[in-house]
């Protein structure tokens, strides 16, 4: 009688601890799950915040209509234009690499690659989109502008061409995989029509499955961009720092994530304006890829087409 | 006689059809080739450069002295500090969010926020790390600063990869322990996580492979490229691998860049035994299902 006294308590206690642990367990893990919602809070509140700061010393018009960016010397001026054309020089040089280059290969791996094929080739792309991007700045530097050089011979040392170029290569792979993936999602009778009706696989692949996968493909082409606009070291390394208000790619020029590492490993006082300046700065690259991001989503889930 | 016109146009068609398979083609080998010759072009510059010296010496003004000894280490107890805070975080949020949040508000606000964070550029997790870590908790240039930076930089990649391994338990498992008397939490820790660990070990890897080749965020949180120390405590001023080779990189001497090179071959080899290992684990695992 006692000892089934005795196990009955252990049994009502383990119980209590079972239900114990599932009431606090979960308010534990939330905890964790927010250290997320605290980051993007953190990265919001701090960029605005330190960016009010920098906008008492400087107005927000002369900031982004001034055409000249020399925030370090006397007169300091601080126009964030030629730092935006310096970024978008790269980034329309590496869609001009990655787009066709990238949606090319997805098309073949998606319709004429035998399996065998892909099999090989998707790990080889998978082991590209690992590379660091200082190895690929480092690629940019000592091979592509030496070749660059050789067929026009008044490329400078550093220039935007060389950096968009590499940039292009680096984001070829995000390009390939996202567009391979929504055109193999595309169902295959809509294929065996086409084919029963006498279309080459050319036909097939531009007429029937690139439309079919247009919203998955174009995002993927949104997403490339807004990384080739966020990538940084590549750029540091091959593009140069003279942030000249100018459209030759054979120049350098100076990207807005470029500004930033040459402020930060220099040693400029924390608080001055000049300090400020990587704030502003890297306020204007977070609105222009978080809005390519949303572009990207909203892309995706408005054209996504139904089968 | 008309259907001689129409045998020309069908012709015509397959030669496009041929003409871009070959193009098709050759744009997939662009990337190899790139690869490729990127490859090469470090091994060639580098091999040379790559000796017992090379890894056990600190850097130096002269190339031929130049080592890397200072910046590995600070790699390796960069890792240290990050990888089982990332694993811990990371895989807390992903059965938050897969076994415990399903489909409510928060969850939904929170997976929101998670893809957007992937798309954040690195350098400004720099400005964040700089700001929170360096300036208002007073951590200074450290070791422990630049590793919560790269934290919170991989947490979105370790979240979402543990949530797919989360889901592809399958819920007859979960419910076969429930059936059993097993509440939740003894269901996820004796159930769902042993068969869903290939898969967040995998991801884990190859997060943390993305946060050793990283470069940006320490440059602004500010890692510092000459220390001929190795840190003795996690609030010691460091350096990482590639930092250090975007010093040597951005070096006038010529044969500053060999020494660059040398340093990438150390720093390749280190990720893709990394990801050879996530691979050999991924497919064992796919093996076994």
């Amino acid at each position: 009688m006692e000892t089934e006294l005795n196990t009955q308590t252990t049994d009502f206690t383990k119980k209590k601890k079972m239900i114990s642990s599932d009431v606090l367990i979960p308010k534990i893990l939330a905890l964790f799950a927010f250290i997320s919602i605290f980051t993007t809070v953190g990265i919001v509140a701090i960029l605005i915040f330190e960016s009010v700061n920098f906008f008492r010393a400087v107005p927000f018009l002369d900031f982004i209509t001034g055409t000249k960016w020399t925030p370090l010397f006397e007169p300091a001026q601080f126009g964030v234009l030629p730092l935006i054309a310096g970024t978008l020089m790269v980034t329309v040089i590496a869609s001009i690499v990655a787009i066709p280059i990238g949606l090319g290969s997805a098309i073949y791996l998606s319709e004429y690659a035998p399996a065998r094929v892909r099999n090989i080739v998707k790990p080889i792309l998978e082991i590209l989109a690992g590379i660091p991007t200082i190895v690929y700045g480092f690629f940019a530097l000592t091979f592509v502008t030496p070749l660059l050089k050789l067929f026009i011979p008044q490329v400078e040392i550093f220039n935007a061409l060389s950096a968009g170029i590499v940039v292009g290569i680096m984001i070829i792979p995000i390009i390939s995989s996202m567009s391979e993936d929504a055109m193999v999602a595309v169902p295959n009778s809509l294929r065996n029509g086409a084919y029963a009706l006498g279309a080459t696989r050319f036909e097939v692949a531009v007429k029937i499955v690139v439309p079919a996968a247009l919203s998955g493909i174009v995002a993927s082409f949104v997403l490339g961009l807004s990384r080739a606009i966020g990538e940084t070291m590549i750029v540091t390394l091959a593009a140069g720092s003279l942030p000249n208000l100018e459209f030759n790619p054979l120049k350098s020029i100076q990207t807005l994530t470029a500004y930033i590492v040459s402020v930060s490993s220099g040693d400029t006082r924390y608080g001055s304006v000049e300090y400020l300046t990587i704030y502003a700065v890297g306020i204007t690259l977070f609105v222009m890829t978080l809005l390519m991001n949303i572009l990207a989503g909203y892309i995706s889930r408005k054209f996504r087409e139904e089968y | 006689m008309a259907d001689n016109g129409e045998l020309r146009h069908i012709a015509k068609r397959k030669r496009k059809n041929r003409l871009f398979h070959q193009l098709f083609f050759m744009s997939t080998c662009f990337g190899i080739v790139a690869l490729a010759l990127l490859l090469i072009q470090v091994l060639v510059q580098g091999a040379g450069w790559l000796d017992w010296d090379f890894l056990t010496s600190y850097a130096s003004r002269i190339p031929s002295r130049a080592g890397i000894l200072a910046a590995l280490v600070g790699t390796f107890w960069l890792m240290v500090i990050t990888a089982p805070l990332t694993f811990i975080i990371g895989v807390a949020t992903a059965i938050y969010l897969e076994e415990y949040g399903k489909d409510t508000r928060l969850s939904r606000l929170i997976q929101t926020n998670i893809s957007n964070l992937a798309g954040v550029p690195s350098i400004v997790y720099g400005l964040l790390g700089l700001t929170v870590f360096v300036q208002l908790l007073s951590m200074g240039r450290s070791l422990l600063a630049g590793a919560l930076t790269m934290t919170l930089l991989v947490l979105p990649i370790i979240i979402v990869s543990s949530q797919e391994a989360i889901k592809t338990v399958p819920q007859s498992l979960r419910n076969a322990s429930f059936a059993l008397g097993a509440n939740r939490w003894q269901t996820i820790v004796r159930v769902v996580l042993p068969s869903a660990l290939p898969g967040i070990m995998t991801g884990s890897i190859l997060s943390l492979s993305r946060a050793i080749g990283e470069t940006a965020p320490l440059i602004v949180v500010g890692a510092v490229a000459y220390v001929a120390f190795l840190p003795s405590s996690p609030l010691d001023t460091f350096t990482v691998m590639p930092i250090q080779i975007f010093n040597w990189a951005s070096q006038p001497q010529a044969e500053f860049q060999n020494v660059a090179a040398a340093g990438i071959i150390v720093l390749l080899i280190m990720l893709l035994s990394m990801n050879a290992f996530a691979i050999f684990l991924r497919n064992k695992y796919q093996k076994k299902q």
